[in-house]
């Protein structure tokens, strides 16, 4: 029964062209519904957002649902893109504003007076007017972008090499990963960090340059690039785990011992994954905080990693198209939840107000898909995709910590 | 026949208890090498120390014709140099294909990036059917190994290993839970492999090393007790006191 394995990637992946196919009726759909005005310009942010955030999700699907590495820090580098990018449009929004105020006077302004305008705007609410060293490049565009990618490449490359070269894993790792999280976040709600404290980085929605174009207008260019990164990153993952590279990484998953006795390093191999997807995840970042309009330190705190990993859950880990569906639907069902969209339940001695009981009801889920659904919602495309005949497994699929547990591998 | 591996006064001690103690053999190319002894000789750690999973606590362990030193190396550089090792219970990927658990053992470049960018070839393809052909498993190539029998298992991990094309070749206890035909098949493959390189087999059962007709070392509480031909090593009093005799 060898039968002939298809030679072109899309060949051998289907769920890829019907995973784009999706995406491109969404998205011209959500722009056609915009322009007759049936979505409003606020909600389409909102799915542009979570375009973003799927984004994300399949990122750390790559990295735990494939590589068994239950990172608690890709929102950190999420964080970081965001920053990177904001810093610019800040800055450059700033110039615009200042440059403006300043036109009016007999005598034209200095560039250093310009320059200790735009300080005095940017860093007047943690008392200071000076630019921190950190913002040296910001009034770049270019090398702010190349920041998105750089400054959490570099971090993600220095971080994991001392992790996994330590052979820190399971949940050693999760916590060490929490842990730089956690700094990270409360560096960054410091004053004296640069990045304006608490009060994170705001008015991202306005893009200098473009000042003249509607927000209505905007948040389509923003929607169309969020889901043009989202079908790129797709793809891009959808090919690293195909072929001997994915099988090498589910392998590192199930066993890692037994990866490094046929001659793989293993710990390199974990370092590529870890930082070609805090890359891709910085990337979303800076395409998720424009449409977000502000960007503070609590959105990196570790609470927003540990979302992640319970949408990935929720959606099916191990299966890309999985963590698209459980990052869709498990944000866009929290923002109606905590947005007051769910109308409370009176039970007559107590009124459920979902604003307080979403969490409750998000962990019960989490728990409960956990344990009786581990393929989470993809499982159930599975289930009507393909017709495997059931495995009879004994174990589970490995003995490392990551590996398939045995009810997994049943599809 | 050159010396391939010399292990020698190699000793470990874990928590206060000594597992190899001055151990010394040496395994040349081509050899066929049994290695049998009671539970708790050391024959595992013994494994363990070559492959570079335990680091010994003092001795030397050096391979190839340049007398290279196998401590310094990780576990995957070791496998690198040529050294394959099959495990007691078989350890294979069970949620992946016959296929792609032959293709990630057949001997290619390792790094990610030759990975990443390596899409099959036809030689390679070859190189897969015809192992799978050797190990009687061409029909399950597409089959998820996790679905394979016990001793299916056992032979995709001697297949995997005949694809690194290893130079020395361990294997911990091959036969177990064979059937008596699998077991002549595996004792034939392990003799034909022998043939070009050195093949260290790890046996409890004396009639499988019987078969393998070999070299045969005895170890008992860490260090070598008797060296020779099975006939030799089963007249040896020590050997019939500590192993034979119970």
């Amino acid at each position: 029964m060898t039968r002939t394995v298809p030679k072109t990637f899309i060949g051998r992946n289907p769920s890829v062209l019907w995973f784009l196919l999706a995406l491109a009726i969404f998205t011209i759909g959500v722009t056609l519904m915009a322009q007759a005005g049936f979505v409003s310009t606020s909600f389409v942010k909102t799915l542009g957002k979570t375009l973003c955030l799927c984004l994300i999700a399949v990122a750390m699907d790559v990295v735990w649902g494939y590589c068994g590495i239950l990172s608690l820090g890709h929102f950190a580098f999420f964080g970081i893109g965001g920053y990177a990018v904001g810093m610019w449009l800040m800055y450059a929004r700033t110039e615009n504003i200042v440059a403006t105020s300043l036109s009016g006077r007999p005598i034209p302004p200095t560039e250093q007076e310009v320059i200790d305008a735009i300080g005095t705007q940017i860093f007047g609410v943690v008392g200071s007017s000076e630019f921190p060293l950190i913002w040296s490049f910001a009034d770049s565009l270019f090398l702010q972008l190349l920041a998105v990618v750089l400054v959490p490449g570099l971090l993600a490359l220095v971080f994991g090499w001392l992790a996994f070269r330590s052979r820190v894993t399971g949940v050693y790792l999760s916590i060490l990963t929490q842990a730089m999280t956690l700094a990270l976040s409360l560096y960054l709600f410091q004053n004296d960090s640069g990045l304006r404290g608490n009060n994170g980085l705001s008015g991202l929605q306005n893009i200098p340059g473009y000042e003249d174009v509607s927000q209505a207008s905007l948040s389509i260019a923003f929607f169309w690039a969020s889901a043009v990164a989202l079908a790129a990153g797709y793809v891009l993952f959808a090919w690293v785990i195909s072929g001997k590279m994915g099988s090498v990484i589910r392998a590192i998953r199930d066993n890692e011992a037994r990866v490094r006795f046929l001659g793989y390093h293993v710990e390199s191999y974990k370092l590529f994954v870890f930082t070609l997807t805090a890359v891709i995840s910085a990337l979303a970042g800076a395409l998720y905080y424009p449409q977000a309009g502000i960007i503070n330190p609590a959105e990196i705190a570790p609470i927003a990693s540990i979302y992640l990993a319970v949408w990935v859950a929720i959606g099916g880990r191990g299966r890309l198209y999985g963590a698209v569906i459980g990052a869709a639907f498990v944000s866009l069902l929290s923002s109606w939840f905590t947005g007051g969209g769910a109308p409370d339940i009176n039970l007559g001695f107590y009124v459920i107000r979902w604003t307080d009981w979403w969490l409750v009801l998000l962990g019960l889920s989490f728990v409960s898909v956990t344990l009786f659904f581990p393929k989470g919602i993809g499982g159930l495309f599975d289930m009507i995709v393909i017709n495997r005949p059931v495995t009879d497994r004994q174990g589970d699929y490995g003995p490392d910590k990551g590996a398939w547990r045995r009810e997994e591998g049943q599809e | 026949m050159s010396t391939l591996l010399e292990v020698s006064g190699v000793s470990v001690t874990f928590d206060g208890f000594r597992a190899i103690n001055n151990l010394s053999i040496q395994i040349a190319e081509p050899e066929l090498r049994a290695v049998i002894g009671p539970n708790g000789a050391g024959k595992t750690t013994f494994m363990d120390i070559i492959t570079g999973k335990t680091r010994p606590d003092e001795g030397r362990v050096l391979w190839g014709d340049k007398g290279i030193s196998l401590l310094g190396l990780s576990e995957s550089d070791i496998a690198r140099q040529g050294i394959g090792r099959k495990f007691q219970k078989p350890t294979v990927f069970e949620a992946q294909t016959v296929r792609e658990n032959l293709a990630m053992a057949l001997r290619n470049p390792r790094g990610p990036f030759d990975v990443l960018f390596s899409r099959g070839s036809a030689k390679a393809d070859k190189g897969i059917s015809e192992i799978a052909e050797e190990i009687g498993l061409l029909d399950q190539l597409d089959r998820i190994s996790g679905e394979l029998s016990h001793g299916q298992k056992q032979w995709l991990e001697i297949g995997m290993l005949l694809a690194q094309d290893p130079r020395l070749l361990l294997v911990d206890e091959p036969a177990a839970g064979m059937t008596p035909s699998e077991r002549e098949h595996t004792t034939d493959l392990l003799v034909r492999a022998a043939k070009t390189r050195a093949v260290v087999v790890v046996e409890h059962d004396m009639e499988f090393v019987r078969r393998l007709n070999c070299k045969v070392t005895v170890l008992h509480e860490g260090s070598v007790l008797a060296e020779g031909s099975l006939a030799h090593v089963t007249a040896n009093q020590d050997v019939i006191d500590v192993y034979l005799g119970r």
